[in-house]
């Protein structure tokens, strides 16, 4: 049986629709992957799946639990690491766990080991009694997943959980997310706009785009659909004709400057391809990326520079349909 | 009983944070001793009112306005919760919004009875105010009271709105007239008709009266503290029933 199924799923803010009608089915033990740019819907569909606020249509349940009618069921068997910081500053690292424990009705008597324990699992003992204030981002975030797994929920929802961190201390953070999913054998559903997150970390990838699923499969099928390896050459007035003719293109596109096929096993046919393509300046042939499978399937790529502009209309449109 | 120790997590988070944050506490006296020292004396130099000297007059008074202040801004931290994802941490939790509700009030009636103590022993020392046992238990009953109706509208205010700015506006809307329609700096016997009829449905003012009626020992305006008594009730009430639908329906 799947932890969690979505049908039809689907959220209306006042004039734009979040998330139209989105499909999911994730089986237990799984990290799954929600990968799309800022606005796509992630978040909104992750709300939705935590209760946090109600779909306009459709249906979804978590752990056996319907999301409409047993919300707060829901709720009691799902942790969840939030994109924003959302913990106490002016609290201890582990004064933040107790408040969190408690609100989830942790037994007294177990309170203690659990904190030492997930403390344990993020390395953050050492600096437990200190104010959260004096944390870096990073630690910050390793608190937060060991909050959300303090009362030892089957499900965790990550909400882009290495957003603004730096390329060393988001590798840190896959590993330990790493070791929650083998560990605890809990359902991590992670949202990210990082291709190499994606890739790296998860079992299966949704690749989300205005609010709807394109494709869901895993990192190496998706790839696998691009057909092939991609071969970059930059050259002048290509001969496209004669390299068509050629069995394992799959297929050729051409812009400035810069011609772009989908190749079946290139390091056995470059030679091949060169002698034909014609004037050649330099060639790069790689394995397909995620990235790749992105732009096949949406048409667009994630660009990074977007983000924090992206970010901040989004939150603010939460807040605006909030006000009404 | 998560329940329970819900309302416990969230109380704890505010009384630790208030303990914390020290110069909360300070800042929260001055006030009320600007009022009491300068003001009071620079009128208590001039003005008497029945016998009794102008700075004790005023002292229930200012009482009441430390509550007032205090316990709307309590709403505040809401709206600052919102602006990072503490209060969705919160809301995530298999907590009933009411749980959550009064786990605020209880955390910031707590704040609020800590500043008011100090006050009251300060009253005691410097102000020339002699409190029996019996008009220390009523002056605490009738405080918490307005307290949690106070809180109870802060978080309404919290609840409806995102931003600091609007929060201060909406306050200040409020909170002045409730405070300068009290009495808490006059008697309001004399008032013309038109500005008494505000002095009289402004609950309030009875908070006010009660408060004065035990304290200085002087007869009750409004005919009784039992007629104080069930205003100040009415308007908790009705204030935690209005803040509590606020809260289940915010929106995040």
């Amino acid at each position: 049986m799947d932890i969690i199924n979505a049908r039809g799923l689907t959220k209306k803010f006042d004039k734009f629709t979040a998330v139209r009608g989105i499909d999911l089915s994730i089986k237990e033990g799984e990290i799954f992957g929600l990968l799309g740019p800022n606005g796509a819907g992630k978040t909104t569909t992750l709300s939705m799946l935590s209760t946090l606020i109600p779909p306009t249509a459709g249906t979804a349940s978590v752990n056996g639990f319907d999301v409409r009618k047993e919300p707060s069921k829901v709720r009691a068997s799902i942790g969840f690491v939030f994109q924003d910081p959302s913990s106490d500053d002016l609290l201890t690292g582990r004064e933040n766990l107790y408040l969190h424990a408690l609100m989830y009705g942790v037994d007294m008597k177990d309170i203690n080991k659990k904190m030492d324990d997930v403390l344990e699992l993020v390395d953050l003992t050492k600096r437990q009694h200190e104010r959260m204030r004096t944390y870096s981002g990073g630690m910050r975030r390793r608190l937060e997943l060991a909050r959300g797994l303090l009362h030892e929920p089957k499900v965790l929802f990550l909400d882009e959980p290495t957003l603004g961190l730096d390329p060393q201390t988001r590798e840190h953070l896959w590993k330990y997310i790493k070791k929650l999913s083998t560990e605890r054998k809990v359902t991590i559903i992670i949202t990210t706009h990082y291709m190499e997150e994606a890739d790296l970390l998860c079992d299966r990838i949704a690749i989300i785009d205005h609010g709807k699923i394109v494709v869901t499969d895993t990192p190496i099928n998706l790839k696998k659909k691009l057909g092939g390896d991609v071969v970059r050459i930059t050259v002048n007035k290509p001969n496209i004709k004669s390299l068509k003719s050629l069995k394992y293109i799959k297929s050729t596109e051409y812009a400035n400057g810069i011609l772009t096929l989908a190749v079946n096993d290139a390091g056995m046919h470059l030679q091949e391809i060169l002698k034909k393509a014609g004037n050649v300046e330099s060639v790069e042939s790689r394995s397909p990326t995620l990235n790749d499978v992105f732009l096949h399937f949406t048409g667009n790529e994630i660009r990074e520079s977007d983000e924090s502009d992206a970010e901040g209309g989004w939150s603010e449109r939460m807040m605006h349909s909030g006000n009404k | 009983m998560s329940e329970l120790s819900g309302l416990y997590a969230l109380w704890y988070r505010e009384f630790k944070v208030f303990i914390r944050e020290r110069s909360r506490i300070v800042s929260s006296l001055v006030q009320p001793l600007m009022w009491l020292v300068i003001f009071g004396t620079g009128l208590g130099s001039v003005v008497e009112i029945s016998g009794a000297n102008y700075q004790a007059y005023i002292f229930p008074g200012i009482l009441v306005m430390t509550v007032l202040f205090g316990s709307l801004f309590f709403g505040l931290y809401i709206i600052m919760d919102k602006r990072v994802d503490f209060l969705k941490e919160v809301l995530v939790a298999p907590l009933s919004r009411t749980t959550i509700f009064f786990g605020k009030v209880l955390g910031g009636a707590t704040d609020g009875a800590i500043e008011i103590c100090i006050l009251l022993v300060l009253g005691q020392l410097f102000f020339g105010i002699h409190f029996t046992l019996y008009s220390l238990f009523v002056s605490l009953v009738v405080i918490a009271l307005l307290m949690v109706a106070i809180i109870s509208l802060g978080l309404t205010f919290g609840s409806l709105m995102s931003s600091p700015e609007g929060f201060g506006l909406m306050s200040s809307f409020v909170i002045f007239p409730l405070f300068f329609l009290s009495g808490a700096l006059f008697p309001v016997k004399n008032l013309p008709s038109w500005l008494y009829a505000f002095v009289a449905v402004n609950p309030v003012s009875y908070a006010v009266d009660a408060l004065r009626t035990v304290i200085l020992r002087t007869p009750s305006g409004f005919g009784g503290l039992g007629i104080d008594f069930i205003v100040i009730v009415a308007f908790a009430l009705a204030m935690v029933g209005i803040g509590t639908q606020a809260l289940k329906r915010m929106k995040i």
